[in-house]
């Protein structure tokens, strides 16, 4: 009889680990020095949604460029990322929101400390110079493109002179949707 | 090999300055001789080129540890592929790169160009040199010479950055650098037409293929860059608005922008200022993507170096920018359009106001990007400008584009009627209102996300019924099968169908882009035997139960390797794996710091993925960080899709849209508007 791969491994205890849930075994690794040995230990703190939170708007302050929760959960070179993290769990110790340990960062750290500008005085023109720019050029271009359309229509119509070649019938939106049909199958 | 190399590069200046002056500068009976020089110039500047190339590779290969850059970005015990890219991993070795990428795709363009534009092709070789000069004068004389040699031999080098040693890096910065190069053959036309007065729209089809193919390679070397930072980076995502990645978006969004709006010049003889600006324009972005990636005026992660190599690049946007769209202007009462825009509810509309969002899109992005600098200026106040930022700018813009990939395609050219309307966007709407009521009903309430969702099932919906209405009537007129109906369909009009496909990877990427919004994340440190559990966004729970370290050493590497068993909703569904990696030199010393490998199980609804942080005191205690991230297999399907998209659009043989000779005008119109 055949037997699987992973069904022979299973038969040898291998990838079927007993259940060890309870056991909280801590052994020493071969080769410390081999990897990073050093990490804190996880603290509730780190998955509090408010902690994490006010994480993500505030930026690391080495040269990652990122914001405090991803560098500390990325870079573990950084030595950074959890001294801020330490700054604000302390605030929310004290039971701050976030909003205040926003501007408490902001108010040691200077506004570089943001991973976005504030939406106040020169702030505003950052968010609103790109969506006004938009604005403003499809404004006009509608406009134009209106106003051209009024210009048409109460333009004078042309009249046929027997001595120039006859004008192209115009067609009514029926006909046109029928060319375009037989076109689009003619193209298919 | 070294100093065959250099001296190679010396040649490819010369000759590269040689046939700069002989295209723009002579005059008279000469010019016809000088001409055909000049089309000679390319193939002998590119052969310079491999030649500095091969010799480059010969010292990479050889371990020749004298020339600085191998010493830097190599070792001994580097694998082959990666001796290999390591060619690009350094600021001189890219420019090299660069150097050799252009002159190849010059010499290219020589040889395949169409004769009708052969009186285009000295002018073309003329800024194809220049700018190949250019970068082979930065290398020679901005102190980024390749083949610098060190004063003495180290036994050894420094290696190449962990973060670097991943395929992603054999692929991605070639990938990205062929779009930003490709982009100076369009380039190179576009200048050549407007010296030499040729304004009508053959230039357009010269470049056709050109634009796509620099098109296709920057979307997929940006799609494999996200690829490349979500598995090697770890931060459990793959674009994080960095100034560098930015740039690069810079010229995909106006070469986007480029490629919808020449249709409109093909079919209609208008935007004929416009398709110029855009190709110049894309071109000078490439350029300031690369001076800001390499002049470190602003911080990323991603950026070289900084050296002196900035100044020329900055200098030599200016000098192109000015002389360029002086030329542009000099000519612009040539560029009068054939006709003239009839009405907001018409394809040249729609294509108008798409070129309108990318190009808003690209300044939001560019804004964002130079902020910082711009309010130092200012106010003397330095501040950041990340992800919040350009997510709260761009997002609905985005979605915005997203409707018009669904309406651009389906509106009729010139005018559409009410009843063309009607017929063409009755079912897409439909499908994305049905899309945004089941959502609703399933209970999302992510305003973005939804309508991202509910207008992909409109977008998906209108390239949907073209396909349907195309087997249709080929079913009819043919009477062939459905799937072999589909086949000719796309084989026959591949430049349509092929832009379907692409359409379709934009919803796949956008529909991937709305997962983002979903993503959960967890942090434990976990004994052997302890467990992390973690609910997915689809409603299942993760348990990862931590099963031990083990140690080993790996070619140029020692790993320590953390697997997880995990199960779902109690059901076991594998283990995953993340590593500590340090590596090492020859002699087993460090060379960078440790660097940290992620494990992901991915499948079509989520990722998980695992990242292993380290141990605590020693032993097999480690933290991780876990996060269900959903949707992410979608991003890199819409990039294999989008290729494949690319592909079948750009492969030869289709019929050609060619410029259509339009009457003269049959009424009186007024004054149309000059777009």
């Amino acid at each position: 009889m055949m037997i699987g791969r992973r069904a022979w491994l299973a038969a040898m205890g291998v990838g079927q680990p007993e259940d060890t849930s309870t056991t909280g075994a801590a052994d020493p690794l071969q080769r410390p020095d081999w990897v990073d040995g050093r990490r804190r230990v996880v603290s509730e703190y780190q998955n509090d949604p408010l902690v994490v939170g006010v994480e993500r708007r505030l930026r690391c302050t080495c040269p990652c460029g990122l914001d405090i929760f991803t560098c500390r959960t990325t870079d573990f070179t950084c030595t950074y990322s959890p001294a801020l993290h330490d700054e604000v769990v302390a605030l929310v110790r004290e039971g701050k929101t976030a909003d205040e340990i926003i501007a408490a960062f902001v108010a040691k750290h200077g506004e570089s400390i943001l991973l976005a500008p504030k939406a106040t005085g020169f702030g505003v023109l950052g968010y609103a110079l790109p969506g006004a720019a938009i604005l403003t050029v499809g404004g006009l271009l509608a406009w134009v493109l209106v106003r051209r359309a009024k210009l048409r229509a109460q333009a004078p119509v042309q009249v046929e002179n027997p001595a120039t070649p006859r004008a192209a019938p115009v067609l009514s939106d029926r006909e046109r949707d029928q060319v375009e049909r037989a076109l689009r199958d003619l193209e298919a | 090999m070294n100093l065959l190399g250099e001296f190679a590069l010396w040649t490819a200046l010369l000759v590269a300055g040689w046939s700069a002056i002989l295209a723009f500068a002579t005059r008279g009976p000469a010019r016809d001789r000088a001409a055909a020089s000049v089309r000679q110039a390319p193939h002998a500047i590119a052969l310079c080129l491999w030649v500095a190339a091969v010799s480059f590779w010969k010292a990479l290969f050889s371990h020749d540890f004298s020339v600085e850059y191998v010493y830097s970005y190599s070792s001994r015990n580097l694998p082959d592929y990666f001796l290999f890219a390591a060619f690009w991993a350094g600021q001189k070795g890219s420019l090299l790169f660069w150097a050799l990428v252009l002159a190849t795709f010059a010499s290219i363009a020589q040889l395949v160009t169409s004769r009708r534009y052969h009186d285009l092709l000295p002018a073309v070789a003329g800024v194809t040199s220049v700018v190949t000069g250019f970068f082979v004068l930065v290398m020679l004389v901005g102190g980024a010479n390749p083949f610098e040699r060190l004063p003495f031999v180290p036994p050894d080098g420094r290696g190449l950055n962990p973060q670097l040693q991943n395929p992603g890096m054999v692929i991605h910065p070639p990938m990205l650098y062929l779009g930003y190069i490709g982009m100076t053959i369009p380039f190179a036309f576009a200048v050549a037409a407007l010296m030499a007065r040729r304004l009508d729209s053959g230039w357009i089809h010269a470049i056709r293929r050109w634009s796509l193919v620099s098109w296709l390679f920057l979307s997929v070397g940006i799609t494999i860059g996200m690829w490349w930072a979500y598995v090697e980076l770890g931060w459990g995502g793959y674009w994080a608005w960095d100034p560098v990645e930015n740039a690069s978006l810079l010229p995909w969004l106006t070469l986007t922008a480029f490629l919808h709006s020449v249709m409109v010049q093909e079919k209609r003889g208008m935007l004929k200022r416009w398709n110029l600006s855009l190709v110049i324009g894309s071109f000078l972005l490439a350029i300031f993507g690369t001076f800001l990636t390499r002049s470190g005026v602003i911080a990323s992660v991603h950026s070289f170096t900084q050296s002196n190599v900035g100044y020329f690049f900055l200098g030599f946007l200016l000098v192109a920018g000015v002389l360029c769209y002086t030329l542009l202007y000099t000519r612009w009462p040539s560029l009068e359009p054939e006709a003239t825009l009839d009405s907001l509810a018409s394809r040249e509309a729609a294509f108008l106001f798409n070129n309108l969002v990318l190009l808003g899109i690209a300044f939001s992005v560019l804004w964002g990007t130079l902020f910082p600098i711009l309010s130092e200026a200012v106010r003397g106040t330095k501040i950041s400008v990340g992800p919040p930022f350009f997510n709260r700018v761009n997002v609905p813009l985005g979605l915005l584009l997203l409707l018009l990939t669904g309406i651009g395609p389906l509106i009729a050219w010139r005018r559409a009627s009410a009843a063309n309307l009607s017929r063409q966007f009755t079912g897409p709407v439909v499908a994305g209102l049905v899309v945004a009521l089941g959502l609703l009903l399933a209970g999302l309430r992510d305003g973005y996300a939804l309508a991202a969702l509910a207008i992909a099932g409109f977008v998906t919906g209108t390239v949907a019924q073209e396909f349907i209405r195309g087997v249709r009537a080929r079913g009819r007129l043919y009477q062939e099968p459905a799937l072999v109906a589909l086949g000719r369909l796309i084989a026959r009009n591949r430049r349509r169908y092929g832009g379907y496909l692409v359409h379709l990877a934009i919803v796949v990427y956008f529909v991937a882009f709305a997962g983002g919004a979903f993503k959960v994340a967890k942090e434990a440190t976990l004994r052997v035997g302890e467990a992390i559990e973690i609910d997915s966004p689809f409603g299942h729970r993760y348990r990862l139960t931590h099963l031990g370290v083990s140690q080993y050493q790996s070619l140029n590497r020692r790993v320590s390797a953390a697997t997880l068993e995990v199960r779902q909703d109690g059901v076991r569904v594998g283990t995953i794996k993340s590593e500590k990696r340090q590596h090492v030199d020859s002699f087993g010393q460090p060379t960078f710091q440790p660097s940290t490998e992620v494990g992901i199980r991915s499948n079509l609804r989520e990722d998980l993925y695992v990242v292993f942080a380290g141990t605590v005191d020693g032993t097999e205690r480690g933290s991780f960080a876990v996060t269900v991230h959903p949707l992410v297999w979608w991003v890199w399907a819409g990039g294999v899709l989008l290729v494949v998209g690319g592909l079948v659009t750009m492969w030869p043989g289709g019929p050609e849209m060619a410029p259509r000779a339009r009457p003269a005008p049959t009424r009186v119109e007024p004054e149309g508007v000059a777009v």
